[in-house]
């Protein structure tokens, strides 16, 4: 068991060094998060209240396509480096490896996104009290973007044109989550009870973490077959 | 001491009561060629059985007038797309547990035609929804879950073809075609979840259908004839892709050789 505690460990604190050692990738996620939101109001225009009804749904489309892009990161570099061979050897159950690597991806580009969300919102003029919503409905859903990303990213490991393809593969499936933490966000603006949405995200993000590990694990190994 | 006669009694036993028999794409692939005109068959007979209680049998709807017919094909068309990607996902499920090749072709043999009555739904949809609802595409629950599973069709058609090797393919391709299962009883049920504007379903094994007979006859023959047409289409697909796949071994160079 320790042993288990302890590689989950090593993979997180791993990935994680990693990608500060990367730092521009880290920041490349966040920019894109930041640019994708202010290309709206050029688009749809600066009518407030437009912006205002709007913003729910531009926040969430923009994290989710944010997380998209990070997938790549998550298991490619060592698939190509064969450090993936190497964790599938490893005595310790593969889902284990996936869930510090989902958990890390989390990490780098989940939260920041959750972080920075409120003051994105400020620029749409959301109102104040929805605040908390947002960023509680980011944190729940965001960890589920990684998970069910991860399944993509290790279906396209090594495939041509992966990029597009996981797009194709993963966005279809991400929608429930799009329409729970937007829903949430959109409630607490009205000034409704969000407990509900809440609750739906918590329950999206219980059973994929129980179920997408496994598909995950398979998907590597037929990669590497 | 077994002779050559012993021999092949006992493989036309063993095929007699073995179910994997048919299994292996060599053996499979006459059983379809023979299996899949009648079906055909039997889809175009249901068809024009379907279509004329449909159009010529069944009354006028009181609220929707003639438009209504448009069920005649969109439910059908509905539940086919759902079902085959059931279909598709079990034959998946059944490759990776067993390994075996044929599963695969099979669950790529399926996958067009799932696209293909996805899209008839989607289409057929809008053309009844302008009329109806006044409108072509509604963002309603049922719609877009349809619109996702649409989606799905294209993500595991798109991956299976990126991928070189096709049993690499039919593997990951599998996955995700289990991992979008999910998706089926959020379609199916989206109606009784969400109260949208896309009707409730007027068919159900429990309780009574809230239609008339000949309309409900109608439909029915018509998803008969659509279940027959896949099973017709997938049939026959699958021997152009067990042909393609198996295009190295000897009985499909005698087989091409002989039908040429």
């Amino acid at each position: 068991m320790s042993s288990v505690l302890q590689t989950l460990g090593m993979v997180v604190y791993r990935d994680l060094l990693i990608a500060f050692r990367r730092r521009s990738d880290l920041a490349n996620t966040v920019l894109f998060f930041v640019l994708v939101v202010s290309m709206f109001p050029f688009g749809v225009g600066p009518e407030p209240n437009l912006l205002r009804a709007v913003a729910p749904g531009v926040l969430w489309v923009a994290a989710l396509l944010a997380s998209m892009l990070a997938l790549s990161r998550m298991f490619a570099t060592d698939y190509a480096d064969g450090t993936l061979e190497q964790m599938v050897m490893s005595p310790v159950p593969l889902s284990v490896v996936v869930f510090g690597k989902i958990a890390a991806h989390w990490l780098v580009t989940g939260v920041p996104l959750v972080l920075l969300a409120p003051v994105l919102a400020l620029q749409f003029d959301v109102p104040q009290s929805a605040y908390g919503t947002l960023m509680a409905s980011l944190a729940l859903g965001t960890p589920v973007l990684s998970l069910i990303g991860a399944i993509g990213a290790a279906l396209t490991l090594g495939v041509r044109g992966s990029g597009v393809l996981t797009a194709l593969l993963v966005l279809p499936l991400y929608v429930p989550v799009l329409i729970l933490g937007a829903g949430a966000v959109d409630s607490a603006a009205a000034g409704m009870d969000v407990s509900a949405h809440l609750s739906l995200l918590a329950a999206l993000l219980i059973f994929a973490a129980a179920f997408s590990l496994w598909p995950v694990a398979a998907a590597l190994r037929i990669a590497l077959e | 001491m077994k002779t050559t006669a012993d021999v092949r009694s006992g493989a036309a036993e063993r095929r007699r009561y073995n179910l994997f028999w048919f299994s292996s794409p060599q053996t499979f692939f006459p059983l379809a060629g023979r299996l899949a005109p009648w079906f055909a068959a039997a889809a175009a007979v249901l068809a024009a059985a379907g279509l004329y209680v449909s159009f010529l049998l069944a009354p006028t709807d009181a609220q929707q007038g003639e438009s209504y017919r448009i069920i005649f094909i969109h439910v059908p068309a509905a539940w086919m797309s759902m079902f085959l990607y059931v279909v598709m996902a079990f034959w998946s499920a059944v490759g990776l547990v067993f390994n075996t090749r044929l599963s695969g072709m099979m669950a790529n043999a399926v996958a067009p035609t799932g696209a293909l009555f996805t899209f008839i739904a989607l289409w057929t949809g809008a053309l009844w929804g302008k009329p109806t609802w006044g409108a072509w595409w509604v963002w309603d629950a049922r719609l877009t879950s349809e619109l996702i599973l649409l989606f799905l069709y294209f993500g595991y058609m798109a991956l299976h073809a990126a991928i070189e090797d096709p049993r690499r393919a039919d593997k990951a391709a599998g996955i995700l075609a289990m991992v979008g299962v999910v998706n089926v009883p959020i379609i199916y049920f989206s109606v009784k979840w969400w109260n949208t504007l896309h009707q409730g379903a007027s068919v159900s094994l429990t309780k009574a259908p809230t239609m008339a007979a000949t309309m409900l006859a109608g439909m029915l023959l018509m998803a008969l004839s659509f279940w027959m047409y896949s099973i017709a289409a997938a049939l026959w697909r699958a021997r152009a892709i067990v042909l393609e796949r198996e295009r190295n071994s000897d009985w499909v160079a005698d087989y091409v050789r002989t039908t040429r």
